[in-house]
């Protein structure tokens, strides 16, 4: 082979390979990414049962119940609208009342959530960026929410 | 008196950092040697002034002297002495102290161990090096200085954030950045390869030992961060597709594929230019990396503070380096002569196919980071792409990474034979095959992935033997040949094998727990078991422990197989009164390399506790197989020094190494 049959072989042997990236990356990409939602989102988007969304807020103060086998079930709000999320398993260490929540899972007909995957904070200091958005959006965030008491200095 | 000391040797390293980002450039203008030389020296000092920095750091925290805000926002009196070592780090502005320390401990490493290189390669590298050291020393010194005082010293300081409270802290950050600015001295040596105008083999021989070096750690790093991930964070999960790993992921990928487009470069003198260019996007992803996880686009467990102008600060760094480097490339890469010539079935033909596949890999992994980034950017829409993206683009450019792996090395340089390459690798397909109908019957239809996932890890560490049983003539010759033989062999080439085996050992155990790792999650009251996978857990009841600085809820569980007793699993969950978080500590029960994972949920009332109990077969591969991998590094930089240590190399680089 010549030099230049060789180049043709590499070049197109690499263009190859890139369609099929870009292909899988495509496909996946229409097929396996998830939209993040407030609540507020919900209520005005309607978006159609069966949907699998993220849904961030604060966990509505009062509404968490538990129940049996480790099902919880509690308010998603960004205080405008709340929406109900249900769960079945043990919720991260920083998972409270009032705290932000990130939860992932699909949209049932009666418009709660059923979530298989509950994110809380990682740090006391910081909300989950999501929610610090969306309660933005909603007008119930004041800056320096979210910082302990404690931390009154500086 | 201290905290000043450290700010002012800061300062200083910056002023000799200028020194060196102009003055040995100067003397490359007009051949001075003199003024060339004086990046040796520099850099020497620049390293000993950044540790005296980082020293003075060090020890504000192990004095616990709270009147120095970033030691009172992340240090407590009260924390045991190793983590107020490794909280030095655990913040933002230590963590980049970390950063400069490393980079320049690899450039005074250049500047000490480079006495082969020309001096004026040597005096560009060490200036590109300076020029990337100042921006960093200019970063901590106006946007995250770690010295700032507070005007009055408070009593007891905040404590370090309770997730790094742990050995892993030790570990995972100074491994990561030794991975990551070691490739810093792979761009500094292409930029200067640029600017110079000129390359040859001689040119990846001497980058091999700071790439491999920095392959290493980042392989090492990388692993360790997963297994921290794995036991600390309590869901089991060793690799969650989140930025900030991916962040880790992409340098790796790219270094990966430097190591070997290095090797067609120093071997046959072919693939500079695509060498120059992955040595550039190394970094390039290395500081995109920093840019992720420290400019707070991204929220996580990494990012410790928000604060905008330090991401627009690293974000102008990153335009300055990834721009400019891409730019002196296009303009200067044409100028550099086209290398030899080999068929696309060869060694380098095999090579070529490894890095094809890698950057592609690469390149989806930062399609699948970034796009959220983009679009949230673009839209305002805000979207999440998880672990599915990944398992549909990634893996499958993986498996014909895999599957081609053995035969590289069987493949001659310049020509190679496939089918005397296949007939070789029948050891290695029997293997597979075994293996492949070994699953597919012990656990019937239950999907191909597991079955063909076994078979293709099993071909891979093989294969890696059957490439040594090869060279060393093992089964063909006599035995005394076949010491003789291995002896013989480089270094390298033990390297080579060892490292793919390595791969294999790590997707050996990927396949394992994907397939068959199992979970239980119920809720226990005292003397209640449950059974997962043939080991029996009961919870005997609950204890308090206090610690140094927290307060812990211990549960206490017998495990049993067979009804005998094997042992205690007590996982626990910590309070820290300072930051009023808590964590979950796992109780992990190894058995072999599989392992029993149990983790704590709530407690409730009627004295019940939920519980997590996985069953995680063979998992301990995945990194034992990073460390095979370090080690295959480890051998082939062991030969690299032999090699550099050989008398004028330079000059014998108009030659091929005979091999």
């Amino acid at each position: 082979m010549t030099r230049k049959q060789r180049r043709l072989v590499l070049i197109g042997g690499s263009v190859g390979v890139l369609a099929v990236a870009l292909a899988l990356v495509l496909f996946s990409l229409s097929d396996s990414i998830v939209f993040f939602n407030s609540p507020t989102d919900i209520a005005e988007k309607h978006p159609s049962p069966g949907t699998r969304m993220r849904i961030g807020g604060l966990v509505k103060p009062g509404s968490l119940e538990r129940g049996s086998d480790l099902r919880i079930r509690f308010a998603v709000t960004d205080g405008n609208h709340d929406v109900t999320v249900r769960y079945q398993g043990i919720v991260p260490d920083l998972f409270r009342e009032g705290q932000g929540v990130v939860a992932e899972g699909k949209l049932e007909p009666d418009g709660t959530i059923v979530a298989d995957t509950v994110l809380a904070k990682h740090d006391e200091r910081y909300m989950p960026r999501e929610v610090v958005d969306a309660l933005k959006k909603s007008g119930r965030w004041n800056e320096g929410e979210g910082h302990m008491p404690a931390s009154t200095t500086q | 008196m201290i905290p000043e000391l450290g700010h002012y040797a800061l300062v200083l390293a910056l002023a000799l950092a200028v020194v060196q980002a102009f003055v040995p450039l100067i003397g490359a203008l007009y051949r001075d040697a003199t003024l060339m030389r004086l990046a040796t020296s520099t850099a020497l000092a620049q390293f000993v002034f950044v540790a005296v920095s980082f020293g003075a750091l060090t020890a504000c925290y192990v004095t616990s002297d709270f009147s120095v805000a970033n030691v009172f926002e992340n240090s407590h009196s009260m924390m045991p002495l190793v983590y107020k070592f490794t909280s030095v780090w655990g913040n933002h502005e230590g963590s980049m102290l970390l950063w400069v320390l490393i980079l320049s401990l690899f450039g005074a490493g250049v500047a000490a161990f480079g006495g082969n290189l020309p001096v004026r390669l040597k005096a560009l590298v060490l200036a590109v090096q300076s020029w990337i050291a100042t921006s960093f020393y200019l970063f901590i010194l106006l946007t995250s200085n770690p010295f700032l005082r507070l005007p009055q010293a408070p009593f007891e300081g905040r404590d370090l954030n309770p997730i790094l409270q742990d050995p892993g802290l030790a570990i995972h950050p100074p491994l990561l950045y030794l991975g990551y600015v070691g490739f810093s001295i792979a761009f500094s040596f292409a930029i200067a390869a640029l600017i110079e105008g000129r390359i040859d083999a001689a040119w990846a021989r001497w980058v091999r030992p700071w790439t491999l070096a920095a392959w290493m750690a980042l392989t090492v790093g990388i692993a360790m961060g997963s297994y921290w991930a794995y036991y600390e964070l309590g869901w089991g999960g060793y690799w969650f597709w989140d930025p900030v790993e991916n962040a880790s992921l992409m340098p790796w990928l790219a270094g990966t594929a430097l190591l070997h487009s290095a090797v067609v470069m120093e071997k046959r003198n072919a693939l500079k230019i695509w060498t120059l260019l992955l040595a550039i996007l190394a970094f390039s992803l290395s500081l995109i990396g920093t840019f992720l996880v420290r400019s707070g686009v991204l929220t996580s467990v990494h990012t410790f503070a928000n604060d905008p102008s330090r991401g627009v600060f690293i974000l102008a760094i990153l335009v300055f380096f990834i721009g400019g480097g891409l730019t002196l490339f296009a303009w200067r890469a044409p100028l550099l002569k086209q290398g030899g010539l080999f068929a696309p079935i060869s060694r380098e033909g095999a090579l070529v196919f490894n890095n094809l596949f890698l950057t592609t890999a690469c390149l989806t992994v930062f399609v699948g980071t970034l796009y959220p980034l983009a679009l949230e950017a673009l839209t305002g829409e805000k979207i999440s792409v998880g672990a599915p993206f990944f398992n549909l683009t990634f893996a499958p450019l993986f498996v014909p990474l895999l599957v081609a792996m053995p035969f590289g090395p069987l493949l001659a340089w310049k020509r190679g034979d496939i089918y005397g390459a296949a007939q070789r690798l029948v050891a290695a397909f029997g293997v597979a095959l075994v293996g492949l109908a070994a699953t597919f019957v012990a656990h019937g239809a239950h999907g191909v992935l597991a079955p063909f996932g076994i078979g293709l890890a099993f071909f891979v560490m093989v294969g890696a033997l059957v490439d040594l049983a090869e060279r060393t003539g093992l089964f063909r010759l006599p035995l005394a040949t076949v010491k003789a033989r291995a002896a013989g062999l480089p270094r390298s080439a033990w390297g080579t094998a060892v490292a793919h085996f390595g791969v294999g050992v790590t997707v050996l155990g990927i396949v394992c727990v994907t397939s068959w790792a199992s979970e239980r999650i119920v809720s226990l009251k005292p003397s209640q078991h449950v059974s997962l996978a043939g080991y029996d857990v009961t919870f005997d009841g609950v204890g308090q422990r206090n610690g140094p600085n927290f307060r812990e809820m211990v549960a206490h569980f017998t495990v049993r197989r067979g009804g005998v007793v094997i042992g205690a699993m007590d996982p626990a969950k910590r309070t820290f009164a300072t930051r009023a978080m808590s964590t979950t500590e796992a109780a992990l029960m190894t058995r072999g390399v599989s392992q029993l994972y149990l983790s704590l949920g709530d407690t409730n009332e009627d004295g019940s506790v939920a519980v997590r109990l996985y069953h995680k077969p063979l998992v301990l591969l995945i990194w034992l197989g990073a460390v095979v991998m370090m080690l295959g590094g480890a051998l082939s930089l062991s030969d690299r020094r032999l090699r550099i240590g050989a008398p004028k190399p330079a000059a014998k680089s108009a030659l091929q190494p005979a091999e």
